[in-house]
């Protein structure tokens, strides 16, 4: 669509490959399709976490909820696995999707009808959802033998050699893609972020759109909250604690302007790879994996560094026009 | 728009028109002071244990250090700016009094290690924003990750202990009988932010810059140092709480001080600052500290974890800040 | 829902001027009054298809209230909106969307990081049979869309930031067409065009009317209103005062619709008082926005610098005022060079700069008047940086009393006054600071009569008190009836320096736009 956005994501991809061989040339094994099909299906959560968190960002909004959302929504279904060990998988997953959607409309509705600013909004959530995460688990875990083989095994089964929680992550994406680009509501998630103003004259309603993009964050907080359950298999009001920073982190890698308007699927898939294979390359390496860290750190203060080069605006070239004339 | 008086000629204006008494009643902080004795009074009913003078100078402990930091990150938002790096920079700062322990430093040099570390820390952050004029929400979540990531190296799973003995009265003391140390250089902060924000000209300038950063460029206010002077006060004042809570929990772990960093803008909002920056005052951040001591503490004596008591923090602050959206909509119907 | 491809279409139709015509769109008895401020009092207002219809008033006449209203945005207190004779109802920007009517904005209001298709087609793109955006037909109506419009240079797929000025209101207009609108509101779109570029919009204006589309032209300049418009609405102070065909008015008789009494004796008679130089600018040089500026400024002159909108004096001003840097070049005042490296800088040494942009650069709005009055004399109010109210307060009383300020308190936000007597507050600041030159950027751009008569008056007081004034102005006879001497910039170069003896409209504009005279 246009040539520098595209270029963005490529200078990530060529970032990540460049990464990819270095670790590579210290254990070599590490660019096998073999491992990088793994490095995606552990990235999986984050990569959709990313996304939601994009729709969010792109209206100049931001949900700091999504990890406890995340939290909340696994500990209600793995309470409801342990406590009906044959409820269907797919039905609770859309419990899942459904008990994160209500809690991202939440957000939505109190950042459009009483028009809080929704770094406010979200940090009161975040302390609300994983409270009520307490409350309802009464401070226990829900270990690893409550959970019925069905709920660990689903995303684990293979799908044409592929883990389902692999095929779960492309299916996001996808949708993720045709919603982003395809659909009137993408199309207006980013009008609103370039310019609220002209959206209200181009019969856009501003406050309806931000809603709808937490209703989107909320939904696939929901739905990552089943697949984190699931992969670590132990379900606590710890889970996934200051995790809603890993996740703007990916986005804001991902060249997603924290101004709004400006970002891509692309982009955050990348981003989220890209935390994703500097955790997983580092014990191979032989770095200690608390390196990772301050090594993420750096990488979002450089790509933060990068972006605003590449946004910058240029101004009026009055004498340019002069001298052609 | 709305002149309201179309006279001709020069006249006098005044210098205000509402009573200074009866905006007082009206303002943000009379609210805090309301809920503040609310949650007092349900907390002496609940809990027979509560009144009692160490039973509420434990109390303080609940927010001292936040709230010292606090009070910085008022100015820093009402310039329009924030600081999501400050738990971090708590952290890399005791990681490195910790260091300087193993190497055989006293109680004076660990304090000024403290304190140095959240100075660079602030300043490196400052730089970062007015310098390359970057976001400050980004940038801060890239140093906090930075900061606390350099903790993780050092340390790994390990913890630092044996801070000496002198050390722990920073965290642990009493000036005098129930009076802790933190209490008494909390209350000297408090005043010195609130003569800084309403009482100089450093103040004036925080805000305009706050409600309109170019037009204050524009009059002849170096924004951009204000806002640098503001970051390394931030991490100054994340230095101090460093040197408070290394204190008192004698040992430094990476994790230390993990989450603090919403907790302190929590209470910077519920205090009346505007996240979008432009007003806000101390009193009202002071307030907002002593009620979520209260809550914490106050719950802590039911036997209610912590845990349940983010639920009513989280509470308070949208209902407080939806609560004067939601009247005012009120009071147009009507 | 597209142009229909259809080439009969595009047959300009028979002109269809005069009475007999339907109006397409009727405005009648609309009232909408703001907390404490009627902004619009049973007006009326009728648009004719294929026919453009000016509406001319001051600014704060009520003119921008009625465009909202239009669109959409702001719903009357009272009155009737038909649309071919029917009464409607515009409760959304959607709503007058969907009955045709869609506005071309002052600042071209569309999505800079979107493409040019998108932004023509945002809100009623063309769905593929799954519901989804089809970027392929879309892209395509687009380049028809354009083609239509002579506008095939433009490319669909480019990012419309990319695009200069002009083309960005092709793209705007293309949106019109592309929805079909029968009702097409320009508000101001010339303010910010080269001469070529509004030549370019005029012919398109002439393809809309060709179209049958009826247009709501606003604008301030009366030589374009005379040249393309076919009727007339005057507003003034919120009520409608005059209406009719423009061939069977003058232009003074408008203008006296528009000000309500004669205008001849705006502009104060003063006796220049013209001493030594104060303020010289050698070779004055940026790297993108001007080149090579030189001039002096005496005590007790006004220096009109005249242009057209885009020609680089505001960032020359910029300059001088240390808000931009300059690549080459020395500016000197009162004998020493100096090198402004902030506002501070400039401010200290004594130039002062009262802003085009006055919400965003003039006044701190959320602050009291007294507080934006004392904001560049902190240091003189305060003692060692604490503050001393009384003082500002004292500061603040004289200043604003002088310049007649209308306001209630000083403690009121500055953002609930006027735009007149907000850019008082803005002059009163600078007073306050004792400068050696003021630089007074369109001073008096969007605010109202009164005001404009109280700034040109102050403006007169100040050089005679021995201050030099530096005043921008895109206003013809406020730069002759205010300007001691003029200098002309062209596209960031100093085009033509005048004095203001016998000089004529004529000539400025001749120099300003590059035609030889």
């Amino acid at each position: 669509m246009n040539a520098l956005l595209k270029s963005r994501e490529m200078w990530l991809a060529v970032a990540i490959a460049a990464l990819i061989a270095l670790v590579s040339t210290r254990y070599a094994p590490f660019a096998e399709p073999a491992n990088l099909a793994r490095v995606f299906n552990d990235t999986s959560i984050l990569m959709i976490l990313a996304l939601g968190q994009m729709a969010v960002i792109l209206t100049r909004s931001i949900d700091l909820s999504m990890a406890a959302n995340l939290c909340f929504t696994g500990m209600a279904v793995a309470m409801l696995n342990a406590a009906w060990p044959g409820f269907p998988i797919p039905l609770l997953i859309v419990a899942a999707l459904g008990v994160g959607f209500v809690l991202g409309a939440i957000n939505g509705l109190l950042v459009w009808k009483l028009n809080i600013p929704s770094i406010v909004v979200t940090l009161g959530t975040l302390t609300i959802y994983r409270g009520a995460t307490f409350v309802i688990s009464g401070g226990a875990w829900v270990n690893s033998d409550q959970m019925s083989p069905a709920f660990i095994g689903f995303q684990r089964a293979a799908l044409v050699g592929i883990p389902v929680l692999s095929w779960i992550a492309i299916l996001v994406i996808a949708a993720f893609f045709i919603l982003m680009t395809r659909t009137a509501t993408g199309r207006s998630i980013y009008a609103i972020g370039v310019n609220p103003t002209a959206s209200v004259y181009a019969g856009i309603d501003v406050g309806r759109t931000k809603f709808i993009a937490f209703c989107i964050s909320g939904l696939v907080s929901g739905l990552a909250g089943y697949l984190w359950i699931s992969r670590y298999v132990i379900a606590s009001v710890e889970v996934a604690n200051g995790y809603e920073l890993n996740i703007i982190a990916a986005c804001v890698i991902g060249g997603i302007s924290i101004a709004g308007g400006i970002g891509s699927v692309g982009g955050a898939v990348l981003g989220a790879l890209f935390l994703g294979i500097i955790s997983t390359a580092l014990p191979v390496v032989n770095i200690s994996p608390f390196w990772q860290m301050a090594i993420s750190g750096g990488a979002i203060i450089l790509a933060v560094v990068l972006n605003a080069r590449g946004e910058r605006k240029q101004g009026r070239i009055i004498l340019k026009k002069a001298e052609a004339a | 728009m709305s002149d309201t008086t179309a006279n001709h000629g020069p006249r006098r204006i005044p210098d205000r028109l509402d009573n200074p008494l009866w905006s007082a009643i009206l303002s943000w902080e009379a609210l805090l002071v309301l809920v503040a004795i609310a949650i007092f009074a349900a907390n002496s009913f609940a809990s027979p244990y509560f009144l009692g003078p160490w039973s509420l100078s434990d109390l303080t402990f609940n927010f001292t250090e936040k709230a010292l930091i606090a009070l910085a990150m008022a100015l820093l938002i009402i310039s329009g700016e924030i600081d999501l790096s400050v738990a971090a920079i708590i952290a890399l700062a005791s990681t490195l009094m910790g260091m300087a322990v193993q190497a055989g430093v006293g109680a004076p040099g660990l304090v000024a290690i403290g304190l140095a570390v959240g100075l660079a820390c602030g300043a490196f952050n400052g730089l970062l924003v007015t310098g390359l004029g970057l976001p400050s929400i980004v940038v801060t979540i890239g140093t906090m990750s930075l900061f606390r990531g350099v903790c993780f190296i050092i340390l790994g799973d390990q913890a630092y202990k044996g801070y000496p003995e002198s050390f722990a009265f920073f965290g642990q003391g009493y000036v005098w009988w129930v009076i802790s140390f933190e209490l008494v250089l909390f209350l000297a902060a408090a005043t010195v932010y609130w003569f800084v924000l309403h009482k100089t000209s450093f103040g004036r300038r925080i805000f305009a810059i706050g409600n309109n950063p170019v037009a204050a460029q524009f009059s002849g206010i170096r924004v951009g140092r204000t806002k640098f002077i503001l970051f390394c006060l931030t991490g100054l004042m994340a230095g101090i709480a460093s040197v408070l809570i290394t204190s008192r929990l004698g040992s430094t772990r990476p994790s230390i001080a993990q989450g603090y960093e919403l907790e302190v803008i929590t209470m910077v909002v519920l205090g009346g600052v505007s996240i979008l920056g432009g007003s806000g005052s101390i009193l009202g951040v002071v307030l907002a500290a002593v009620i979520m001591g209260l809550v914490t503490f106050g719950l802590g004596l039911l036997n209610v974890p912590g845990i349940v008591m983010s639920i009513f923090i989280g509470l308070l602050l949208i209902v407080v800040i939806a609560l004067p959206i939601v009247w005012g909509r009120f009071r147009r119907r009507v | 829902m597209l142009l229909d491809p259809h080439p009969a279409r595009f047959a300009p139709d028979p002109p269809r001027k005069g009475e007999g015509t339907k109006p397409r769109l009727t405005l009648s008895g609309i009232t909408k009054t703001f907390p404490g401020v009627r902004a619009l009092h049973d007006v009326s207002l009728s648009l004719y298809p294929g026919q453009v219809t000016a509406l001319i008033g001051e600014n704060g006449a009520g003119k921008s209230t009625l465009v909202k209203i239009l669109t959409g945005i702001y719903q009357p207190d009272a009155g009737e909106i038909s649309v071919d004779g029917g009464p409607v109802s515009l409760p959304s920007a959607h709503a007058a969307f969907g009955h045709g009517i869609t506005a071309i904005h002052q600042e071209t209001v569309l999505f800079d990081d979107l493409s040019v298709a998108e932004n023509i087609f945002l809100g009623h793109a063309p769905k593929t049979r799954f519901g989804t955006i089809d970027w392929k037909t879309m892209r395509a109506h687009a380049r028809e869309v354009l083609a239509t419009m002579h506008a095939g240079h433009i490319d669909a797929d480019a990012r419309l930031k990319d695009l200069g000025i002009a083309n960005k209101h092709l793209v705007a207009v293309a949106r019109a067409m592309s929805i079909d609108a029968q009702i097409v509101i320009m508000d101001e779109p010339t303010a910010a065009l080269s001469a070529k570029e509004i030549e370019e919009l005029f012919l398109l204006i002439e393809f809309l009317k060709s179209e049958g589309k009826a247009i709501l032209f606003i604008s301030h300049k009366f030589d374009e209103i005379f040249r393309i418009a076919d009727r007339y609405t005057v507003f003034r102070d919120g009520e409608m005062v005059g209406e009719g065909l423009l061939a069977d008015t003058t232009q003074s008789a408008i203008v006296r619709l528009m000000v309500g009494r004669a205008v001849d004796h705006i502009f104060p008679q003063r006796e220049a008082n013209i001493g030594a130089r104060v303020l010289s600018v050698e070779n004055l040089s940026h790297p993108t926005e001007f080149d090579g500026i030189s001039f002096e400024l005496r005590k007790g002159e006004i220096l009109g610098f005249y242009g057209l909108v885009g020609a680089g004096r505001s960032e020359l001003m910029h300059a001088i005022f240390g808000i931009t840097k300059t690549s080459a070049g020395a500016i000197t005042l009162e004998g020493r060079i100096i090198a402004p490296k902030s506002a501070a800088d400039a401010i200290e040494a004594g130039i002062v700069y009262v802003p085009e942009e006055r919400g965003k650069q003039g006044v701190v709005i959320g602050l009291p008047i007294f507080q934006n009055m004392s904001l560049p004399s902190l240091k003189r109010t305060s003692k060692s940086g604490v503050l001393r109210l009384k003082q500002e307060f004292d500061l603040a009383r004289a200043y604003t009393e002088r310049l007649d300020l209308r306001a209630s308190s000083l403690s009121q936000d500055v953002g609930t006054l006027s735009g007149g007597n907000q850019q008082k507050i803005v002059i009163a600041k600078w007073l306050a600071t004792a400068p050696k030159v003021i630089i007074l950027d369109e001073p008096t751009k969007g605010i109202d009569i009164g005001s404009k008569a109280a700034v040109h008056g102050f403006m007169a007081e100040l050089v005679a008190e021995g201050l030099s004034v530096i005043m921008v102005s895109s206003e013809l006879p406020e730069i002759l009836g205010m300007s001691d001497r003029v200098i002309v910039m062209r596209e960031g170069r100093i085009a033509a320096e005048f004095d203001n003896k016998g000089l004529d409209a004529v000539t400025l504009v001749q120099s300003a736009a590059g035609i030889a005279a």
